[in-house]
């Protein structure tokens, strides 16, 4: 009987945790949700409230058409977005890949200076030296281009990806290096046909981060990008959104909103657990 | 991957010295990593300092005035008002945070089905950027063609639609609600790295002997996670104190000007009124006041985990 009762209980917890846990999910997502249904309304219905928010008068993609005829359209900072991002993440990998190696099986003069010096530029937040990396940028005739913002997201990645690629040729043992090495492999081979395929987790990770974090940034390209053709998303959106090209199309904000959101949704999806590892070993740190 | 690391030493030191010169190519590979760093942000960080000392419009001739700058801020009313909005917002946010996210942590560590659907929703807002999601909340938050105003209209709650972004209080706590949103997730998975690394046999010993749950949160969740309570405390702080993104995006300051955060002003000094020099000095003292943050953290963080 008493047995009896208590299994009872238990059931009532858990329908009441699981109760509270979907609540919880659907605060979280509604908004996501909202703003991916909506955007597919006609033009007409999205300018009234999202009451409900999935399209009452049929499915159409009019919101992206008129998003497209704002300032350069959508594709060219779509564009701008993606080669930013892509271009971060290779050369995220590239240079974070080789300081890591180095930081991790060699030894020379001011390493560990310049691996200290390196991991602190975190403490220093970007927003106090953007003045600088602009005329930084002017002078050696970066100004104004997706590259120079390129090489400053690489610079502001780097400690995450030189702190992870260290740690991730670290903990691969010396026993297979020093077999390869009998093999006759020289530094480069070894980097790229015995290193590479033990640390590749660690290479997903960063340039996931990288990724991430070029193709959500804001305040740098909102300063360092004056010219409205080498806009990247976040700020085309942000001059859309303010009036610049006249009235408010919230129809075309909310389709802007969910490409900027969907490409960050879907790599997180697929690549959860690369995301996860980046956190903890920062968390561990 | 510390234990690999130290077990590792021993062998590493050995077969160091026997390699002898070759260890300078260690140079060549992390050479472009320095070079990055040194272009992009130690020439900046010395040219910061430099500028501040000057009267540095955009265009036309810099010349050097001294402290100059610096006695200006003092006597900037508004960039000390924009400073203890800051303030007020960071202290505000990070207790909303972590009241948030603390539940959060301590409901899906514990294993059970659904958990991980649970916790991908919980981060979810987390993966989207702050321009995203500040462009979507200003949405939401538009009084004609949002949801929030509307949908109180529309159940009765008040009697006509309210502007939430017109007036100080509505506006503040809509963007705390925002960014709660969006950042609950990323503390919630921080806690839980935490709350994983306390060995469960000590939960249960507490237990045998009468310990009830908040009895246990209090004598070992808590103690036990100090480090990663001041790691997630630090991050929300520092990210809080920078914060520019929702305040420009939502509100553009307003209203009035009340919402104007440090990052804010020194941005509106810098490239809207092109004072790049006094920009430079207001970035010198909120850089001292990061690095200051960030000295508190090593010195939490240096901290062994564990009972005393």
């Amino acid at each position: 009987m008493a047995q009896a009762r208590s299994r009872k209980s238990r059931i009532g917890t858990q329908i009441a945790e699981h109760a509270t846990g979907i609540i919880a999910s659907l605060l979280f997502l509604a908004p996501i949700v909202w703003t991916v249904l909506s955007a597919f309304k006609p033009a007409q219905e999205a300018r009234k409230p999202p009451l409900p928010p999935w399209p009452t008068t049929g499915f159409s993609i009019e919101n992206y058409a008129t998003l497209n005829t704002f300032g350069d359209g959508l594709w060219l900072p779509a564009q701008n977005s993606i080669y930013v991002s892509v271009m971060t993440v290779v050369l995220s990998v590239i240079v974070g890949v080789l300081a890591g190696y180095g930081f991790s099986r060699f030894r020379f003069p001011l390493k560990n200076l310049l691996f200290v010096v390196i991991l602190s530029t975190i403490m220093i937040p970007f927003q106090s030296i953007l003045t600088p990396i602009f005329l930084v940028l002017t002078k050696i005739g970066l100004h104004n281009t997706l590259t120079g913002l390129v090489c400053v997201y690489v610079t502001l990645q780097l400690p995450f990806s030189i702190f992870m690629m260290r740690n991730a040729f670290d903990a691969v043992p010396r026993e297979i290096e020093e077999a390869a090495r009998m093999d006759g492999a020289n530094n480069v081979t070894m980097l790229l046909r015995v290193m590479l395929p033990l640390v590749w987790p660690g290479i997903v990770t960063i340039a996931l981060f990288a990724f991430l974090g070029a193709w959500n940034e804001f305040l740098a390209a909102l300063v360092l990008m004056t010219d409205q053709s080498k806009f990247t998303l976040p700020i085309m959106m942000t001059a859309l959104q303010s009036g610049r090209f006249g009235a408010i199309d919230w129809g075309a904000v909310q389709a802007g909103v969910t490409v900027m959101m969907v490409p960050c949704l879907v790599l997180f999806l697929l690549l959860q657990r690369f995301y996860i590892r980046g956190l903890m070993a920062g968390a561990v740190k | 991957m510390t234990s690999i690391a130290t077990i590792t030493t021993p062998a590493r030191r050995r077969k160091l010295v026997g390699a002898g010169r070759r260890q300078w190519i260690g140079l060549l590979y992390v050479a472009p990593a320095v070079a990055l760093v040194v272009v992009f942000f130690i020439i900046p960080l010395c040219m910061t300092a430099w500028m501040s000392l000057h009267n540095w419009p955009l265009m036309g001739a810099h010349s050097f005035i001294g402290l100059d700058n610096y006695w200006a801020i003092l006597r900037d009313n508004r960039f000390w008002n924009a400073l203890r909005f800051t303030g007020y917002y960071t202290v505000v946010v990070t207790i909303a945070i972590f009241a948030v996210a603390f539940p959060l942590a301590l409901f899906i560590e514990r294993p059970r089905p659904l958990t991980g659907f649970y916790r991908t929703s919980f981060f979810m807002p987390a993966v989207i950027g702050f321009a995203s999601a500040s462009l979507l909340w200003s949405w939401l938050l538009n009084v004609d063609a949002g949801l929030f105003s509307p949908a109180a209209f529309e159940l009765g709650l008040t009697e006509k639609k309210v502007n939430l972004l017109a007036t100080f209080q509505p506006a503040f706590w809509s963007i705390i609600a925002m960014v709660v949103w969006k950042v609950a997730g990323f503390t919630m998975i921080i806690l839980m790295t935490g709350l994983q690394s306390i060995p469960p046999d000590l939960q249960e010993a507490a237990m045998i002997d009468g310990a009830g749950p908040l009895a246990r949160f209090r004598a070992i969740t808590l103690p036990l996670m100090r480090r990663t309570l001041a790691l997630a405390l630090i991050l929300s702080v520092a990210g809080s104190v920078l914060a520019f993104d929702q305040f420009y995006i939502i509100l553009r300051g307003g209203p009035r000007n009340q919402t104007l955060t440090a990052v804010y002003w020194i941005f509106n000094q810098s490239f809207v009124s092109f004072k790049l020099g006094y920009g430079a000095a207001l970035s010198m003292v909120l850089l001292v006041i990061l690095v200051a943050l960030s000295l508190i953290q090593l010195r939490l963080l240096r901290q062994p985990e564990g009972i005393d």
